[in-house]
């Protein structure tokens, strides 16, 4: 029997929004595992230590990298430069985004802040709605209509999501968004969920932005060669895919409309260099559950929490040989996800599954 | 009650540098006890998303909310990190005997 595809309304402005205030999954409670405070203070502590030398460690490689591009452009070797040179700009610049966004990177907060800033440029995120989109997102996580940071919805956009891996797709929106934010005004989503107080910082960093741009595509053309945008601004693009590749292990196929992170988040072990590129983001049930322990701890807190968790994925092969079949499913198939399991020292999962509802 | 002072906790409830939740009727509170040993009271909800503060972190006199990351000035309300943009309120506690005593009658921060 032929199954009609349902398209759910994503938008935050859209019928889900309020439909998901009256279904009680705004601004929800949501499940959290049973850890002693005692332990958990040990977890959430801040240091500066790790992530200054995880830091001068990325931008030491960004040189680098930078530099063998620099000596060996006009010959093939440049290629591999700037591919390695793109993942550490457009792809490891998000977890920096996020992990300063979240203020737990670094004890000092100026430190986060600093590496926020320069972060949300390399990665093409404005620091500020970025900043509350993402506060957003773990407010009401994967709750539709609530949720703008739903990477896939349903039914997935089978042949838009390869345009992510060089953010063919995100790009261009992230540009007109500047450009708004340059004459002052947000998008009718934007205002849902950023506060009018902080509407200036918007507007302020867009411009800015928009002056970094102007001078290096100037000097692009003073020089006559594309090398300047080769080092700042196309590298969000060229580089980005190893992000695009960690970042749909963390929600895609999984269930939406529910209050447990068990549900709707894939933690997935990742070998030491991912995990330093990733900032053990692969940890994402336990961030998603206790944001306030910092990335150098998920590790920690992943083991404090295995027992009443489902289990984790063992690489990126692992998670992918679920993620794929999932969204070919899904496309037509809207209402499938992937329904994980606990094992059984868990407690059970939070709540009832919400069936998905026609747009 | 005595002139809005209601007891909250014996002070040895509270480890230092950390916060405990307090309800009283129906309100709720938290109550922090920094590293040199004093106390201090706010509202229990942080004013961005009305989440318990008590199961956040405290780091010398900050709190942070444990869902966002918001952070507060506990020993003035002063909301310091976003998403938290709305102060909190702040109540006068003294110990006596090892008791802590909130003084819910009088409100020092109202700026919401």
């Amino acid at each position: 029997m032929p199954v009609e595809s349902i398209k759910r309304d994503y938008s935050l402005i859209g019928v889900n929004s309020n439909l998901a205030e009256e279904r009680g999954l705004a601004s929800a409670h949501w499940y959290a595992a049973p850890i002693p405070r005692k332990r958990l203070k040990e977890l959430m502590q801040r240091r500066n230590g790790p992530a200054i030398f995880h830091t001068l460690l990325w931008f030491a490689l960004l040189i680098i990298t930078g530099g063998i591009g620099y000596y060996t452009w006009g010959t093939w070797w440049c290629v591999p430069a700037f591919m390695a040179y793109g993942v550490l700009y457009g792809s490891a610049s998000d977890s920096r985004w996020h992990e300063c966004g979240h203020g737990t990177a670094f004890k000092t907060p100026w430190m986060n802040d600093v590496v926020y800033q320069m972060a949300s440029f390399m990665i093409l995120r404005q620091p500020t709605p970025w900043r509350w989109s993402h506060t957003r997102h773990h407010t009401d996580t994967i709750i539709v209509g609530r949720d703008p940071e739903i990477a896939v919805p349903r039914p997935p956009d089978l042949w838009g999501i390869p345009l992510k891996f060089f953010g063919l797709k995100s790009g261009p929106i992230e540009y007109r968004k500047m450009i708004l934010h340059c004459f002052g005004k947000l998008a009718a989503e934007e205002k849902t969920f950023i506060p009018e107080g902080e509407h200036p910082k918007v507007f302020r960093v867009a411009r800015i932005w928009a002056v970094i741009y102007a001078a290096v595509i100037a000097l692009a053309i003073a020089r006559h060669t594309i090398m300047p945008l080769v080092y700042i601004g196309l590298p969000s693009f060229y580089g980005a895919w190893l992000m695009v590749i960690f970042g749909l292990t963390q929600h895609a196929g999984l269930a939406e409309d529910v209050l447990d992170h068990r549900l709707n988040c894939r933690t997935v072990y990742m070998n030491p260099i991912f995990r330093f590129l990733y900032w053990n983001m692969g940890y994402h049930v336990e961030h998603h559950m206790f944001p306030m322990v910092p990335y150098h701890a998920l590790p920690a807190l992943h083991e404090e929490m295995e027992a009443d968790s489902p289990r984790p994925y063992h690489g990126l092969w692992e998670a992918y040989r679920e993620i794929i079949p999932a969204l070919w499913r899904q496309a037509k198939e809207p209402t499938y996800f992937v329904q994980r399991q606990l094992p059984p020292s868990a407690a059970p999962f939070q709540a009832p599954l919400m069936k998905a509802d026609p747009a | 009650m005595n002139d809005g002072w209601i007891r909250a906790c014996d002070a040895g409830e509270i480890e230092r540098e950390d916060v405990i939740r307090f309800d009283y009727e129906d309100r709720t509170f938290a109550v922090y006890r920094t590293k040199d040993n004093r106390f201090y009271a706010t509202d229990g909800l942080c004013t961005h998303g009305r989440v318990h503060l008590a199961d956040g972190f405290v780091m010398d006199s900050i709190i942070e909310c444990p869902k966002h990351n918001g952070q507060f000035d506990f020993t003035t309300g002063r909301a310091k990190r976003t998403p938290a943009c709305v102060d909190l309120r702040i109540y006068p506690v003294k110990v006596e005997d090892d008791q802590v005593f909130i003084q819910i009658g009088n409100v020092e921060n109202c700026s919401l």
